[in-house]
Order: structure tokens, then sequence, then C-alpha cells
């Protein structure tokens, strides 16, 4: 058998329980402070505007389109290189006394006047009141999801396991929005998408803890709840770095060969499975210690009082 | 304990050869093809398809395949190449009567195709193409229609012979004053009568007035008139562009999809999809000066100032003779003299009442008035403010020679271009209210080329790694792990097709992000496997053990992976839609082959060697 991770004794995960919960209260921190202050670099799904990609036979020439642009009147226009040298992005802001449907092709024909073998890839508008929705649809989503999970783990575990988990998944949400906020990577729906994506995949890997956790204290009796969490965690690591290596070869496969348009959304990925073995093992089950989790919580009282029944059991 | 019943092994091989039998068509890459459509209702018979072969032949141009399904005939041909110029060919060929477009035909072989199994479509991203998010403007919907009770009011009081001072539109509904209150109340009684679903009547107090507001119902049902009526429309002038297999749907109360993929010409289909362009025919005002009315800004009562194309002003009466809502069908072509005009034909209500009102005014002056409706989103103080521009322009005059009927024409436009896309809008009907798009994407069709093919290598080339992994690690458990991972990536595609799902860019990275989780359930059986060997546990029973423990964990782990993909499904639109399709399916596909599949597999190895010593794991 070829393990990687051969542990004979269970490793005293809780022990360093504070430890653990100093470092995640500081990186949530950190990333509630790049939110703040930062923000999220929203992409036009959510701002509205209008983003054009164009290709160039020869490379682009980058200040004169910037010049072009600036002459038709638009400002706050970004004008930048991505994939290849070819290959131009083309950031503009909703603008007044234009028609957003028009924007397009009064760029295109300015474009072609000065380079006419320039060809139009892609172009997204979208209206500023889409964008709203969208980002107001996503924040309900986000909610509904986190509720939903809340609902289904407080109904096949206990209301501790719950809450647990939702802090441990807002704690990855947080982070990755943070990162994104942070390094001022461009926020658009797929990378919601794979937000929401992780907070299914996290809870996942809480999970498959948590369940450990409720066998091992119906099995282990005669051991302590950070003991038990402790056993828990170290017979389920293997299977978790397993799973994650697996995923985690996938999305580094879509970050690679994905292209510009799977790349952003891979990164969330990314930083949601990192993020996701550490909140399973390190934030959701020193949680549930802090939240007094004890051995009558999971094993229902083995019998029922009966009426007439004395403190010590006997009916007489 | 480790053997399936043959009942068993029977139903997974079954569901087996489904899944492959409907993944299977999208590995077929799709064929060159032109396509056929009737302008009209008519079905092409076959003698119309000889006809349509014999272009081709002449031409020197070989036909792969041919189909005809009464209502589109399809040519297939080798390449692009042969395709550009069949689809000249047939323009020439078949002249006005069809709508000529390219199209790509999925090459599944007919045997594939009886047993309904089709590719998946493909997204706009991953095909090229347009997608425009148009918004109904509601208030003009009812604007129209409180307009139209206004004029229906002034006729239902005539014919009633009930006497009324004036009838005129106050903010959103219609005040009708009266001489008395005798007269009032007579009207108010008839008119509640007529309208009593859609109008509630109110006396307004210390005068003779009557005020008429739209009932809350009927405002609902203006609004849900106005989509549909939006949506037909739209499909109609969608089927004039020939776009093969566009979308248009609802979204939500007031918004409508459309999506034309394969067109790159924004600025057409955008001119096509969004004008309203109606038609007024109006008598002139003979006895007054145009030129004089246009000096004092005033038009004389009873007429209007309206602007030829010349940019001559003319003066109109303020009665309309025709609107464009009677007209049934219009066609470009010329008249006697070879300028451009534009036949039209008008149903039997606007027929007669064309013929009335034309045999009254025979040698009288007729304008024709180009009514274009156009929408603008401007930013005022960081809201975005709808203004709608509407430009009349008098695009014909004529004298009346004699009565008119069912068909006539108009002449006096620019272009026999301007001809075909008057006739273009007026046969396809106006909008019932205007639309403005409110979100617009384009994909060129390098760019979805580009996206399918990087999105499938980074599904392959993932998957290739996983199986690597897994095999090194678990050895045979690991082979069967692949097997099993596989054949959900085969199930998870079959039911992609089977419910027609449009596959796009995000449900690519979804379908990798499933097969990625999906091995975590072979992963906990493995591991409980180990643990359970560990443990002491001979073979047969650390399988078995393994199996029914890690199910649990599965179920519970995977559920909750399910509720995020639902609600992702409930509340996401457009890419996080297709996402969640792909991940609530990849769930419940995964689940069935990590536990079914595997495990069968694991029972044809090991279940029947009863002295098991030692498992490869």
């Amino acid at each position: 058998m070829f393990e990687l991770f051969p542990f004979n004794k269970a490793i005293p995960f809780m022990r360093y329980g504070r430890t653990t919960t100093a470092i995640s209260l500081a990186t949530f921190l950190f990333s509630v402070f790049a939110l703040f202050f930062y923000g999220l670099n929203l992409g036009v799904d959510f701002t509205g505007g209008t983003v054009m990609e164009v290709r160039y036979a020869q490379s682009a020439p980058i200040d004169t389109i910037r010049e072009a642009i600036k002459s038709t009147g638009y400002h706050e226009v970004a004008v930048q290189n991505f994939g290849s040298t070819q290959d131009v992005l083309i950031r503009l802001p909703l603008k007044e006394g234009v028609s957003s449907a028009q924007v397009s092709e009064q760029i295109m024909s300015v474009l072609k006047t000065g380079t006419p073998d320039v060809t139009l890839s892609k172009v997204d508008f979208v209206g500023g009141q889409v964008g709203q929705e969208l980002y107001e649809n996503g924040g309900l989503a986000l909610i509904l999801v986190a509720a939903g999970i809340i609902i289904y783990l407080a109904f096949r575990f206990e209301w501790r396991f719950a809450v647990s988990a939702a802090i441990a998944n807002l704690h990855d949400v947080v982070i990755i929005l943070g990162l994104f906020a942070f390094f001022q990577w461009q926020f658009d729906l797929t990378v919601l998408a794979g937000i929401l994506a992780v907070l299914g995949y996290s809870v996942n890997e809480s999970v498959v803890v948590f369940d450990r956790i409720r066998e091992n204290i119906r099995t282990m009796r005669d051991e302590t709840i950070p003991d038990i969490i402790d056993s828990a965690i170290t017979s389920t690591m293997s299977r978790t770095i397993i799973t994650h290596v697996s995923t985690q070869i996938m999305v580094l496969a879509m970050l690679w060969f994905g292209g510009e348009a799977l790349h952003n959304f891979a990164l969330a990925l990314t930083i949601g499975i990192m993020f996701g073995i550490y909140s399973s093992v390190l934030v959701a089950s020193p949680l549930l210690l802090l939240f007094g989790l004890k051995r009558e919580h999971m094993i229902p009282q083995e019998s029922e009082k009966m009426e007439g029944m004395n403190a010590d059991g006997s009916i007489v | 304990m480790n053997r399936y019943p043959l009942w068993k092994y029977l139903m997974i091989a079954v569901v087996l050869l489904i899944g492959v039998i409907y993944s299977v068509p999208n590995f077929f890459p799709s064929e060159p093809a032109v396509q056929l459509s009737p302008k009209t209702e008519q079905a092409i018979d076959p003698a119309t398809m000889q006809r349509f072969e014999q272009a081709l032949q002449a031409q020197g141009l070989t036909i792969r395949a041919s189909e005809n399904n009464g209502q589109q005939a399809l040519f297939r041909f080798e390449d692009t190449d042969v395709q550009l110029k069949a689809s000249e060919a047939l323009k020439e060929a078949v002249g006005d009567q069809f709508v000529v477009a390219l199209n790509l035909a999925p090459s599944t072989p007919s045997w594939l195709r009886a047993l309904n199994a089709n590719p998946m479509f493909l997204g706009l991203d991953l095909r090229g193409g347009v997608h425009f998010l148009m918004e109904v403007d509601m208030k003009a919907a009812l604007d129209k229609q409180i307009d139209r009770y206004e004029d229906e009011f002034r006729d239902f009081l005539r014919e009633q012979d009930i006497k009324y001072l004036g009838i005129a539109r106050e903010g959103d509904t219609v005040l009708a004053k009266f001489r008395d209150a005798a007269s009032r109340d007579a009207a108010s009684a008839a008119l509640g009568k007529e309208y009593q679903n859609s109008l509630q009547f109110t006396a307004l107090p210390d005068t003779n007035d009557l005020q008429a507001s739209i009932s809350q119902t009927a405002m609902l049902d203006i609004q849900k008139f106005a989509l549909q009526q939006n949506i037909t429309t739209l499909r109609k002038r969608v089927n004039e562009l020939g776009v093969a297999e566009p979308v248009i749907q609802q979204q939500g109360a007031n918004r409508i999809v459309v999506q034309l993929p394969g067109v790159q010409d924004t600025a057409r289909a955008k001119e096509i999809l969004g004008a309203t362009a109606t038609l007024e025919f109006r008598l002139v005002d003979e006895q007054n000066d145009p030129m004089q009315a246009q000096q004092s800004g005033r038009a004389p009562l009873g007429s209007q100032i309206y602007k030829e194309r010349s940019g001559d002003p003319i003066l109109l009466k303020r009665q309309v003779m025709l609107t464009g809502d009677y007209i049934i069908d219009a066609s470009s072509g010329f008249d006697d003299n070879n300028r451009p005009a534009v036949h039209i034909t008008l149903d039997g209500k606007g027929a007669t009442r064309f013929n009335k009102v034309t045999g009254e005014n025979v040698q009288k002056l007729m304008g024709v008035v180009f009514i274009e409706n156009k929408i603008e989103t401007k930013e005022v103080d960081g809201q975005a403010v709808k203004t709608s521009t509407t430009t009349q322009e008098v695009i014909n005059v004529a004298r009346i020679q004699e009565q008119l009927g069912k068909r006539f024409q108009i002449t006096g436009l620019d272009s026999p271009k301007e001809a075909r896309d008057l006739a273009l809008l007026l046969r396809a009907g106006a909008l019932a209210a205007p639309v403005y798009i409110v979100e617009e994407r384009t994909v060129g069709p390098s760019m979805g080329k580009e996206n399918i093919e990087k999105g499938f290598n980074s599904n392959i080339w993932g998957f290739v790694a996983v199986v690597l992994f897994m095999v090194i690690y678990y050895r045979v458990f690991g082979v069967i792990s692949s097997v099993a991972l596989a054949i959900n990536g085969f199930f998870l595609f079959a039911l992609l097709s089977m419910i027609q799902a449009t596959l796009t860019l995000p449900g690519l990275a979804g379908i990798a992000l499933t097969l990625g989780m999906a091995i975590d359930a072979n992963v906990l059986i493995n591991q409980r496997i180990r643990e359970e060997l560990r443990a002491g546990a001979s073979p047969q029973v650390a399988i078995n053990i393994g199996y029914e423990r890690a199910w649990g964990t599965i179920i519970d782990s995977n559920l909750t992976t399910l509720i995020a993909g639902i609600a992702l499904f409930l509340l996401g639109s457009g890419p996080i839609k297709g996402f969640a399709v792909v991940l609530c399916l990849g769930i419940l596909t995964s689940m069935f082959s990590a536990v079914t599949v595997s495990r069968a597999m694991v029972n044809l190895v090991y279940g029947y060697k009863p002295h098991l010593q030692k498992l490869a794991i």
C-alpha cells in the first residue's frame, strides 16, 4: 500500500486550536480590509458598460488606439493587450448621449480608419440596470446557498455543525473576495459562479470530517471530544489531500489550458480549494469545540424517563 | 457478499449503452450546409427541391446530402468554400420566395438521429454570434393603449348619441367632459358596460367630468400582450434575417432574449430588430400654405406640419385615414416607372375602411408618413434615463386617382434597399411597444472555436492527469475508479444531450470541475477499504464495509453540493445557470457511477474469488 500520509497516531490538531483560529482571524480581517479599501474590480457584467476585444493582423498600436478612442469623446477608457500583442481589450464606461447599442460600431469605425485590418472578435455591452440586478441576484444566491446548507446540516447533524460549517465556508468566500480585491483581479459572472461552486465544494470537505466525528462519537466511547475530532481529521486526512489534489489537477488544467475566458474562474477555484482544506480542518472543527459540542448532542438519550420513574431509574 | 445479481449487471450495461449512444453525437463534426426556408407558410414540395438541386448542379457544385422536412430544405457540402458558392447560386435561383441561410448541420448518422440522439446546442461563446437582451418599454405600451381608448371613446359616444364637450388624456387617465350630469351619467353607464373588464370610471366631484383609469388586471394584460406581440414580431423579423437556430425567449416580466448564432453583422441585426416603424396615411391639407405655417410655427386647425424627405414642410390633416396595423403583407419591387416601390396588402377591415375614405377623397392628395421610433438610454446624474425619439417623415405624396382597395403600392423611396427594409418591417408587423437593447454580446466565430478547443483540451489534460495519479496511488482500484470516472463523463454528456442543454464555456468548466470532484466518492471508498484492511478485515469484508460506510458520507457531502447547485440554478442567469445545470447533473451521475458502477467492476474482479488474500489497493 502506497500511502502519502501514514499516520498511526492522531495529530493533536485541536491543541493548536488557538493558533489556527488566530491565523484564520488574521486572514479574514485582512480580506475584509482589502474588500473595504480596495473594493472589487467588478467586470462589465456587474457595472454595465462596454468591453470590446479586437484583433489586429500585426501588433496592435495601443497608443494610437487610445488616442483614436479619446477623440470620440470617451473618458476613462482602458486599452490593454491581452493574450498576445495582436489582441486588444477595450473597456468603455456607460456614456451619456450615445445609444449604448451604437458604441461598438462607433469604435470599430474609428479603429478601421486608422488600421483597416482590425477585426472585432468579441463585444459585451451590458446596461447598468441589468448589471445591478445580476449583482443583487448574485448576493441573494450566496445567502440562499448558505441558508440551504445550514438547514440541511442542522437536520442531518446538529446545529453546532451547521453553524460551524457555514462560518468556515463564508470564511473561504470572504478570503477569495479579499484576494480578488487586493490584487484587483477582475470579478465577473464566471468568477461568481466559481465562488458559489467553492461554497458547495468546501462544505463538502467539512461534511466529510463531520461525518467521521459523528461516527467516532458513537464508537469511541472513552475518548474526549477533542481527541475524537483529532482522530477524525487524521483518518480522513489522506482522502482530503487526494481529493483536493485531483480536483486541483483539473482546475490547474483549466488555469493553464483554458485560456483567458476561464482564467479567473480557475483562479477563484484554486484559492477556494486551498482554503477549503484549511477551513474544514482548522476552522470548522475548533468552532465545534467553541460552541461546546458534547457527546450527548449526538447520541440520543438511551432511555426516556417513564412516568413515575425515580432518579435511579427504578419504578416503585 | 461481493456479487451482484445478474439483473444489476444488465441494468448497468443498459444504462452504459444508453449513455454512449446519447453522448456520441457530440463527437461528430458539423458539416457546412445551406438552409432554405420559404417566406410564406407554404411547404417545400419535391418539385421545388429538384429545382434547387438543378440550380446547384448548373454551377457544378456537388451536394453531399439533401434533406427536406417540408418547412425547411437543407443541403450539405464538402467544405465552406462550396457552401458559400452554393449559397450564392441558390440566392440567385430562388429569388424573393425563400430565405437562404448558411448553416452548420450536425453530421450525426441517421440511425442515431432516429433514436433522437442529437448533439447539444453550442452556446454563442462556443460558436460565435450575437446575443441581445431587449427590454420592452412598458410605459410606451400603456401610453399607446390610453391613446387608443381616447379615440375609441369619441367613436363610441358618437355612436351612442351621447353629447360630450371634450375627451382628452390626462396623465394615465382619460378625462371626458360633459355639459351636464345627466349626459355624464348616461356615458358612465354605457362606457362602464362596454369596458367593464378593463376600465374604472369615476365621476369627479363638483364637475361634470368622467375619469377613466385602467384597472390593475387590465394593466398586466396590456404588458403581457405587449411582450407576447413583440416576441412574435421579433421572431418574424429574425426569420427574415435568415438565421439558423435562433433563440427568442421571454426573460422576466419585460425582457426578451434574442440570440443569433453565426450572425456577425450586429449593425444590421440591430436595425432590423430594434426599430419600430409604421406607416400612416393622411390627407394633405391643400387649403393652407405649408411655408407660412412653418414660418409662424403654427399649423392651422385640424392640420399638422410634417417634413418631406427634401426637407420642405407639408401640411397633413390630423385625422388618420389608415395606420400600419391593417397591413398584412408588403413586398418590395418597382413601379411602372422603374422606381423602388413597396406593394402593400391590407386586411379586410383595413381594406373596407381605406376603400371608403379614398372613395370620398378621389382627386385629393394623400401623404404617406413613415414613423420610426428609436429608444436611447442616456445617463443623467448617474441614472439611466430612457428617451424615445420619433422621426416622422412624409415619404410619398400622391393624388388619389381612384378608390383604393385591398392592394396598392407606395413609391418615393430612396433606394431598392430602403424599399426592401420597409417592406420587411411592415410585413413583420410593428412592435407593440418599443424595445431597447440593455445587453449585447458578440463573439467572433474564430474566438468561439478557440474557446471550445481550449475548454476541451483542459478537460482532457485534467482527466489524464487525474487518471495517472489514481492508478499510481490505488493500482487496481485506481483503474476501476478511473473507468468509473470516464463512464461518469459519458453519463453527464449523455444527460446534457438528452435534455438538449446548451453547452457554454462555463458549462465546459463545470464538466471539468465535476469530474475533479467526482473522484472524491471513489477516494472515500478506497480510503475506507484501506482502513478496514489495516484494521485486519479480510479483503472481501473490507470491500463490503468500505462501500457501505463510505455511502453515508458520499450522500451527505454530495447533497450539500447539490443544494448549492440548485440555488445557483434558481437564481443564476446566463452563464451561471449553465454552470449550475452541469454541476447538479454531474453530482447525480457521479453518485451513480462512483458507487454502483465501480462496485460492479470490483465485484467482477474480486467477487468471484472466495479465497482472496490480497487486494491491489
